[in-house]
């Protein structure tokens, strides 16, 4: 289809903004570009449709089942995105006098409390804009709070085997160095790796948990002791808190920080990419090195900033993506007390269900009961049919279903991750059990249709080779004008 | 209580039956009953006609002015009404980062859009699919200018101190040296740059027009850091592209600014879009999704997330960043935004925001004790003027006639005007601080 600069045509316009009513500013000519940027000269009319187009070529939730392990797809609900846009929160400035924005810092404060709540910390930051973004935070409290300790030497951050690419990406740019310890023979933490990993250069531990692999790690209190023990400090990934938000936490299991990624847990919509937010907790001890400002609730019952005293300064500009944290704290006032912990039953029966109706023709990477998510393994197919984890991708969007995770964690050969999610019902489970097991008849028979899949969509695959060898990232508008 | 979650009574019984479970507790025998909650300390949960009661409630209690006069990186511009009605469409909501080309050609062709529009905006070669914001946009963009052996951070005292503070903290992990600026009259000293300037000067970060609106002497700094081996990373507004000269055109090697203005609300700060573009040479460098044109094996164009080998989920610890999640929906934001606007429009909207700065500090001027900080200086659409007066008790007596005043800073008051403060607005202001002054 084409592009938005292939639609224009000089001279088309709308008239959006009045002709000014004051004298002209004038510049130095110095100042100013020698020609106007090309942007594209469209009617409104054509520019809904060009969008119009652009959607119908986009696979969202609304559209379809979006299994996409570790990344939660559950329902947006439409009233968060209502409340997200009532003008008394889009049309505050951020830099308002405190007592003119006391809506705003109230959702912040509140917000805040029934999070910690939820993971079992003390106090929370929602300055990070996503997922990484928290997890960069969290470490920049492991490192003030061993700087403050004197302790130099705690320059190492262990992340397991199959923790997300973010983890030790975050750890690097946090300053430290990654140790990576080997998942056991349960798909858990080994436990003689990590004791032999630990020690006095021992900065913390990131984990997810349940991990990647959808388990719930056994030895979590053991875990988190010996990390302790050696003076480190436990960050929890919250990539996984739905699967067991309102039956267990973080703070219960020993860990000192974590992140949440309200895009995933708290159904705010993952916008094609983001908007959406990593809020950090942490245990009292580690407040006073939270990101500054923080919001507290005055002795008259008002709200207000305050610095912490020791703060790592700011990792964002004012307080985090504001209008992502609005619609959180009104999906948690939705499901409250009894809402979020059947939420998250639900999304482990959701995940269980369809793993069971697979796994006598698919093989799973660990044959225990999964939390969440789980991950199969198409080695042997891929060994006895040539059809590998892509293929079975790829089949599925023919079906509508946007395919699980493809080829993570890492340590799972031909991975496929599986995230069904709680608001989904029993016949979409069943539907895409149909269409996996109808997929792994096809893979029997006749393999090369599979190879070649899709066959449905707007397109086919797309050679990458060819974009990662010869970069096109922009409309060539030279090239445009000599045809 | 609500839960989106469709499934019976009777159909959850018959799949743990499935399952050979007695009870929705047994899904959590993994979990060692030390660590097991049975119940939060959260509220009942409430039907939708509450929430949205109790949501709305909340939102009245804030106070909506009628008219602002307050930026400082964060700018009430009008919002075309076509905008909202495309990036609320559900397809664009609620899909996810595009990994599955074959489904996801609508949010790749539009970051693809939108990565033009923002080098056709700065005058460079290559844009990402967005970061978190502007000030984290400078922030990655200085860390791209390391080299083994220059390491040192130069930052222009005169960009906004959000920004500062941001580019100290992500430094400060990384053991980068920061070197500040002073500020003279408003702007940079290209004599301090020099002085600072050093072999091991990894690059300058300049925002022009800066924090107090002025626009800095971007031929000298940049001639300066170039001279020594320094990179130039300049943050800029992207509303005054429409008509100021480009980054690219300055010579810059990066440019990165708040995307903000292009589309999106104050929103009490967030969500926010940091943009990112740079020359061809420090492609590999950017950190962030990008997406490229390629073809499928029929010939059809199309398009994919690319240069993956810079990312995290392929690199882990040697990535170039760690962001994963951008800022998709407000790069879509900013792009319908500029294609509503054209070419003409977004002049017409920086150009009638400069007028109208140019005409309220022309007008404030006029009032004793309200004469422009740094005279002599071009500035866009935001100027620092002193204050005859207490610059808070100031606000907040224009606040009580539903204007939002400038920002108090250094004594003196921050003025922004954009295209919505109209002539009567500003005399309505004008007026309004003559009463106050007069008391």
């Amino acid at each position: 289809m084409k592009l938005l600069f292939e639609r224009s045509r000089p001279g088309r316009r709308e008239c959006l903004i009045p002709a000014c009513d004051v004298p002209a500013a004038s510049f130095s000519p110095s100042a100013l570009r020698a020609s106007a940027p090309r942007l594209p000269e469209i009617s409104e009319i054509d520019l809904g449709r060009h969008y119009t187009e652009l959607a119908s070529q986009t696979h969202g939730v609304n559209k379809g089942f979006y299994p996409l392990g570790s990344c939660t797809m559950k329902y947006n609900p439409r009233i968060n995105e209502e409340m997200a846009s009532l003008p008394g929160f889009t049309d505050i400035h951020p830099l308002q006098p405190a007592e003119s924005a006391q809506g705003c810092l109230e959702v912040l404060f509140e917000t805040e409390r029934l999070l910690c709540e939820i993971t079992g910390m003390d106090g929370m930051t929602f300055q990070p804009a996503a997922g990484a973004h928290g997890e960069y935070t969290g470490l920049l409290l492991i490192r003030r709070y061993h700087q403050s300790r004197n302790d130099a030497a705690r320059t190492k951050i262990i992340v397991p085997d199959s923790a997300h690419g973010t983890n030790p990406a975050s750890a690097t740019m946090a300053g430290f160095t990654v140790v990576s310890v080997p998942s056991n023979a349960k798909g858990g933490v080994d436990i003689e790796a990590l004791r032999n990993a630990v020690g006095p250069d021992t900065a913390g531990l990131m984990l997810t948990n349940p991990n990647t692999l959808g388990l719930f790690d056994e030895n979590i209190l053991e875990i988190t002791r010996i990390v302790h023990e050696a003076g480190g400090l436990c960050y929890y990934d919250g990539a996984n808190l739905n699967a067991v938000m309102g039956h267990a936490r973080p703070g219960d299991m020993g860990f000192d920080c974590v992140h949440l990624n309200l895009h995933k847990t708290f159904s705010t919509p993952h916008g094609g990419g983001g908007p959406g937010s990593g809020p950090v907790g942490c245990k009292d001890f580690l407040e006073q090195f939270l990101p500054a400002p923080r919001v507290c609730k005055k002795e008259d019952g008002s709200f207000g900033f305050a610095d912490p005293e020791h703060t790592m300064g700011r990792v964002r500009s004012f307080y985090g993506n504001f209008l992502v944290v609005v619609r959180a704290l009104t999906y948690i006032l939705t499901l409250g007390r009894e809402g979020i912990p059947e939420a998250s039953a639900m999304a482990v029966l959701n995940a269980n269900y369809l793993m069971k109706k697979l796994s006598g023709s698919y093989d799973m990477a660990y044959d225990s009961m999964c939390m969440h998510e789980f991950v199969m393994t198409l080695e042997k197919l891929k060994g006895e049919t040539g059809v590998s984890a892509m293929d079975v991708a790829k089949s599925l969007l023919d079906y509508g279903i946007h395919p699980p995770t493809m080829y993570f964690p890492l340590i799972v050969h031909e991975a496929l991750m599986v995230e069904p999610t709680e608001t989904e019902s029993p016949e979409t489970l069943d539907n895409a059990a149909e269409a996996l097991l109808a997929i792994l008849e096809k893979a029997k028979t006749d393999p090369a249709y599979l190879h070649g899949a899709p066959h449905r969509c707007p397109i086919g695959r797309p050679d990458e080779v060819r974009a990662a060898r010869t970069p096109v990232l922009r409309y060539d508008f030279a090239s445009a004008e000599n045809k | 209580m609500g839960s989106y979650i469709p499934s019976t009574a009777e159909e959850r019984k018959a799949m743990l039956e499935y399952l050979g479970l007695g009870s929705m507790d047994d899904l959590f025998a993994a979990v060692p009953e030390s660590v097991r909650v049975h119940s939060l300390n959260l509220p009942e949960g409430l039907s939708e006609m509450e929430v949205s009661r109790k949501v709305r409630a909340l939102a009245d209690k804030n106070v909506r002015f009628r008219s602002v006069f307050r930026g400082a990186g964060a700018y009430r511009h009008y919002i075309p009404a076509i905008v909202k009605t495309v990036t609320s469409r559900e397809e664009f909501v609620t899909a996810y980062t595009p990994y599955q080309a074959e489904i996801s050609q609508g949010v790749l062709q539009s970051i693809f859009e939108y990565q033009t529009q923002i080098c056709e905006l700065t005058g460079m070669d290559v844009s990402n699919a967005s970061v978190y914001d502007g000030a984290v946009a400078a922030a990655e963009a200085v860390l791209m200018c390391l080299e083994r052996r220059k390491n040192g951070i130069i930052v222009a005292g005169s960009a906004d101190p959000q920004t500062i503070t941001t580019i100290r903290t992500y430094c400060e992990s990384r053991n980068v040296p920061v070197t500040v600026l002073p500020v003279k009259n408003g702007a940079t000293d290209v004599a301090d740059l020099s002085a600072a300037l050093s072999d091991t000067s990894a690059c300058l970060y300049v925002q022009s027009p800066n924090y107090y609106g002025v626009l800095e002497d971007m031929d000298a700094l940049v001639a300066a850091a170039h001279g020594a081996g320094a990179r130039v990373v300049m943050g800029a507004n992207p509303i005054s592209l429409g008509i100021l000269k480009t980054p690219g055109e300055y010579g810059a090697d990066i440019a990165t600014g708040e995307g903000q203005p292009l589309g999106m609300p104050l929103g009490f700060g967030g969500p926010y879009l940091g943009f990112m573009a740079c020359r061809k040479e420090l492609m590999r460098r950017l950190p962030g999704r990008i997406v490229g044109e390629t073809a499928d094996h029929e010939g059809r164009r199309c398009f994919v997330l690319t240069l993956q080998a810079r990312e995290q989920h392929i690199r882990r610890e040697k990535a170039s960043s760690n962001i994963c999640s951008n800022e998709a929906l407000c790069a879509m934001t900013a792009s319908v935004y500029l294609a509503a606007m054209g070419p003409q429009g977004l002049a017409r909207v920086a150009e009638n925001c400069a007028a109208h700065a140019h005409y309220l500090a022309e007008e404030l001027s006029r009032i004793p004790g309200f004469s422009l900080r740094h005279n002599d200086r071009e500035f866009f659409h935001e100027f620092l003027t002193d204050c005859p007066v207490d610059p808070e008790e100031l606000c907040s007596k224009l606040a009580e006639k539903g204007i939002l005043g400038g920002l108090p800073v250094e004594g003196g008051i921050l003025w922004c005007c954009t295209e919505l403060c109209s002539k009567n607005d500003m005399d309505e202001l004008i007026t309004a601080i003559r009463e106050v002054c007069a008391q």
